[in-house]
């Protein structure tokens, strides 16, 4: 029997960037808010601090940050005909335990969608005419645009500190920036960070190929900050221990570095580490939520009576926990009914190895150290000689020389003896690495549900991953690998590694942790889980926030957009659900 | 786990108690009056000594370590039995006035009556209408662990005599009215000196060397207030002073271990008009002698080549990240080295317990952050330690002397035995 606690007016799950604004807004309305974590409490010192963080067998080889499959994983098939096993080891994508979330180990790439990605079907369908979308591709508009999530890209970006250049400010194109970009309001709250030996190589090759690149943007402070909360953020170091470590200098935007010292010193915000939500529990007539169910580390079970229910959890989490909760229509792939566990997508990436002459000093680097041309992203370019749908950027980035997973190596070296160390010592100095990054549809056979077979540590259904690239990606991909391996020669280097996407999709090896879908949002509650403002469309008192709310993945990384998306929630909650529970569109 | 971060509600300052404090002398309302009792406790800082980590406010059971042995705070809330709840106001006025207690024994001077003698019979009432507004809690401190014969309070007695100038500040007519407002905050509730400023052997302050630094105790050294450029403040402007009281940083530094805990639970309390007659008052006072020149031809022969060479090494290894090659910290974030006062401080262990222990800085309101230094004590060992601050002490124009390992291994020592100060932080929320 579960323990009742005392109820709260919110009750979110998870605390990492999503909870975390939701956690600030909310709380300035006087509502208390509570955070159910899955994982433990983490603050800059002493957890990521700088005497010991830079440890990569711990952090990135052993994933120190990360989910352990050991207490929660999922099933993972390519294609609904076949058995799905349990992922016994993050591989592939890499989801975070603990309080900050994701938003502690990521790199900080904090880009914005482009104006015509949220409206991708309309689009597409205009443009090329609606015979150009494959019959099993369920890509949609998202039911909000660009222009109406401009101010919340802004407050993220202003939040984070983003280090960038803008390319459109308010539709006038700026030199050194991305004249593909939406406009922007403002500038980037800081200036990119230092270029690194590999950003100035991409640069000068992309520019004699009439490419306009540009410094990615990166929320790795390039200056020290104070954010709008007050909040103060050091200056990156360049350590090269960005992505899947903490930040020790407070230099990468975290909940820990830009809201947390704020939203854990107000009277009406607590949070609990160690709770596993399970289930969001429904009143008699499944409209409305009472609270959640969850476990602590022991194994006991609590309800949390709240107002209002926020999912803030990892995309994969949420959808699940909508599955085993009961809300919204599961999605079932042959009849194409249903909205739970629809439209599933990923990231496609591939990357063109450059060995080159120039010593790089690939050990300077941050997560979002990069030069990237955005030509060949969303439809930037004329998709109909091509026949496919999206695209991605392309990018260089220095992210780090770390020993262990750091380093490159022409084709054809051997794995172990004195040839690998001799073209080792040739070559990690003076390799640069160009990726791209590529949008992905969402189409009928990628899903996800409850396993039929495997349960977890509380005897519940594990989540089911059902997914493959569709062929529209791979020949995406391939197209965007092409444009990447033309930069790569235009930098004269001695040798190239092309690394293409190629099918099936694999969990094993590490790709992006960039997964979206299965709880999107949009105006027809036919083919969405939340309205237009994450409100779920058949239990109006609980929110769904994240990732998982994209129709279909685009060519960018994601925070950016979900910490847009989580600002817009906020507001809608703040300024209309608030005043007046109850649905906020009307199906 | 269930977190919920430290509540200290009832204490929260309620807008308006600083601009009703500022100097009002007038009686107003009950709830004016206690207020102003409130706000003059923070500004007496009562809760740092009273009040244990974890527990209740102003219950007191904190152990305050003397050269002389542990003695344990008092509980001051209106318990009638275990705190001073069946207290006259008189007997309150003779407590903080004369250092009696109201059964007649001495208070021993740990509680820093010596200060708050200064203070008047209105501000002492103001604070016990205050302290009568708590929640009685009822909590009796362990007995003190005082080294023979110290046990016997009648003792103290022969210590007033000769160290305890008893009597109400008065204020000096050539001043003007903020100076002997900030005199009457420093030496009376403040009691700033009672750590700013040397001690003798029986633990009395040195008053002809006031607020030249002294011990801070636990291995901590609380540096110099007065006007020298380097070992002083005198490269503050008031307004510097004013920022550091309000926040605990400012462009030249920022506090520390039991500072960082006056910052938090007292000065960040203040009125801009207090803390500005605070400044003004410290401004007025004259540079100290430090026995040393004032050119960068060190006159310390410890400052070698080579251990500023090893220091350097260190430096730059462990410590460039955040406070720079320059060693001028990062503006609006990690505090400077370059030209700081503290980091001039006449004894160098404040500078060798945030090494060891590591540090957060204050987190007030104002600048809610609280930056945190990891501790290096598992990382340098004392030579380490000590090289590092001797290089740090003597770069980028710095000049004080160098710290030996023996040093090093002394505060070491102390940090093993009472832990690190910022953990015993009771109103800090570190992210």
């Amino acid at each position: 029997m579960a323990t009742r606690m005392k109820p709260v007016d919110v009750v979110l799950v998870g605390f990492g960037w999503t909870a975390s604004i939701i956690a600030q807004e909310l709380t300035e309305e006087g509502l208390q808010v509570l955070a159910l974590e899955r994982g433990a409490d983490r603050a800059t010192v002493p957890d990521f601090a700088t005497t010991h963080i830079q440890d990569e067998l711990k952090y990135a080889v052993r994933g120190g940050l990360f989910q352990a499959p050991v207490r929660e994983t999922m099933s993972f098939r390519n294609t609904s005909d076949q058995v799905a096993l349990p992922m016994r080891r993050l591989g592939s994508f890499r989801p975070g335990a603990g309080v900050g979330g994701a938003g502690v180990h990521w790199n900080g790439q904090t880009w914005r969608f482009l104006p015509d990605d949220f409206v991708m079907r309309s689009h597409v369908e205009e443009r090329y005419g609606a015979g150009f979308v494959p019959e099993d591709v369920t890509i949609q508009d998202w039911g909000v645009t660009y222009d109406e999530l401009e101010p919340y890209y802004d407050r993220f970006e202003y939040l984070c500190g983003v280090s960038g250049k803008a390319g459109n400010l308010g539709g006038r194109t700026q030199a050194e920036g991305n004249p593909f970009e939406g406009a922007r309001s403002r500038e980037y709250p800081l200036p990119p960070l230092e270029r690194s030996a590999g950003s100035l190589m991409f640069d000068k090759a992309a520019r004699e190929l009439g490419y306009h690149p540009f410094a990615a943007p990166a929320a790795n402070a390039s200056r020290p900050y104070k954010n709008p909360l007050g909040v103060q953020m050091g200056q990156c170091t360049y350590c090269g221990f960005c992505e899947w470590f903490g930040c020790g200098n407070y230099s990468k935007a975290s909940p820990q570095t830009t809201i947390l010292p704020v939203l854990l010193k107000k009277d009406n915000f607590s949070y609990r580490t160690g709770c596993d939500v399970t289930q969001v529990v429904l009143d008699n007539t499944g409209r409305k939520a009472k609270g959640v169910l969850y476990y602590d580390l022991e194994g006991r079970e609590y309800e949390q009576p709240a107002q209002l229910v926020i999912l803030c959890a990892y995309a994969q989490h949420n959808v699940h926990l909508l599955l085993l909760s009961g809300i919204g229509q599961p999605y079932d792939p042959v009849s194409d009914t249903g909205v739970t566990g629809r439209n599933y997508a990923y990231q496609i990436t591939s990357s063109v190895d450059a060995f080159v002459d120039e010593l790089i000093n690939p050990y300077m680097g941050a997560g979002a150290l990069g030069q990237a041309i955005d030509e060949f992203n969303g439809d930037n370019f004329d998709h109909g000689p091509e026949g496919f749908m999206g695209g991605g950027y392309i990018a260089l980035w220095t992210t780090g020389g770390r020993p262990i997973l750091q380093h490159r190596l022409p084709k054809g070296t051997p794995q172990w003896g004195s040839k690998w160390k001799k073209a080792m010592a040739e070559n990690y100095l003076r390799s640069v690495s160009i990726s791209t990054h590529g949008s992905v549809v969402s189409q009928r056979g990628a899903y996800l549900d409850l396993d039929p077979t495997y349960k977890d540590i509380y005897g519940k259904p594990l989540l089911r991953l059902t997914f493959d690239f569709h062929d529209n990606d791979l020949r995406m991909s391939d197209f965007l690998t092409g444009k990447a391996e033309g930069i790569a020669k235009a930098m004269k280097p001695r040798s190239i590694n092309v690394k293409k996407r190629t099918g099936p999709y694999t969990i094993v090896p590490y790709q992006t942790t960039h997964n979206t879908g299965g709880a999107v949002m949009g105006d027809d509650p036919r083919t969405s889980v939340v309205n237009r403002y994450l409100q779920c469309w058949d239990v109006p008192n609980v929110f769904v926030v994240g990732a998982c709310n994209f129709p279909q993945n685009h060519g960018y990384n994601p925070t950016g957009t979900v910490g847009a998306l989580a600002f817009w929630a906020a507001d809608a909650i703040r300024h209309q659900y608030l005043k007046r529970p109850g649905p906020l569109v009307q199906a | 786990m269930h977190m919920t971060r430290q509540n200290l509600a009832g204490l929260t300052l309620l807008a308006g108690a600083a601009v009703l404090a500022g100097g009002a002398r007038a009686q107003g309302t009950e709830f004016t009056n206690v207020q102003r009792g409130r706000y003059l406790a923070q500004a007496s800082d009562c809760i740092s000594c009273h009040t244990v980590k974890g527990g209740k406010p102003f219950a007191g059971g904190y152990p305050l370590e003397t050269p002389f042995g542990t003695i344990y705070s008092s509980n001051i809330t209106p318990d009638l039995a275990t705190g001073i709840g069946n207290w006259s106001k008189d007997d309150f006025y003779r407590a903080l006035h004369s250092g009696i207690r109201k059964d007649g024994q001495h208070l021993y001077p740990a509680c820093p009556y010596p200060w708050f003698t200064k203070m008047t019979r209105e501000d002492v009432d103001a604070i016990k209408d205050y302290l009568d507004t708590l929640e009685p809690v009822r909590a009796i401190a362990p007995d003190n662990e005082l080294m023979w014969p110290l046990g016997w309070r009648q003792l103290v007695a022969g210590w007033n005599l000769l160290f305890f100038d008893e009597g109400e500040f008065i204020d000096r007519p050539d001043k003007s009215r903020l100076w002997n407002r900030g005199a009457y905050l420093v030496n009376g509730a403040g009691h700033c000196a009672a750590c700013h400023s040397p001690k003798n052997m029986l633990g009395a302050t040195d008053r002809d060397h006031a607020l030249r630094g002294g011990d801070a105790g636990e291995s901590w050294f609380a540096p110099s207030l007065t006007s020298h450029e380097r070992d002083g403040l005198g490269t503050w402007s008031t307004q510097d002073i004013v920022q550091y009281l309000s926040t605990g940083a400012n462009a030249n530094t920022a506090s520390a271990g039991p500072m960082t805990e006056v910052v938090m639970n007292s000065t960040q309390h203040l009125s801009k008009q207090d803390l500005t007659a605070i400044a003004t008052y410290l401004k007025d006072i004259p540079a100290h002698d430090t026995g040393q020149a004032d050119d960068h031809d060190g006159d310390d022969k410890a400052v070698t080549q080579e251990v500023m060479a090893r220091g350097k090494a260190v430096y730059v290894d462990q410590c460039m990240g955040c406070h720079m090659a320059d060693g001028e910290g990062q503006e609006d974030a990690f505090p400077r080295l370059a030209g700081s006062v503290p980091v001039h401080a006449e004894q160098p262990q404040s500078l060798i317990q945030v090494v060891l222990g590591g540090e957060f800085m204050a987190d007030p309101a104002e600048l809610p952050t609280g930056l945190g230094m990891p501790g290096f004590a598992w990382k340098l060992d004392d030579r380490q330690v000590a090289d590092v601050l001797t290089f740090v002490r003597n770069n980028w124009g710095n000049k004080a002397s160098a710290v030996t390992p023996e040093q090093v291994a002394k505060v070491r020592d102390a940090l093993h035995e009472y832990g690190p100060r910022h953990e015993r932080l009771i109103s800090q929320s570190v992210h």
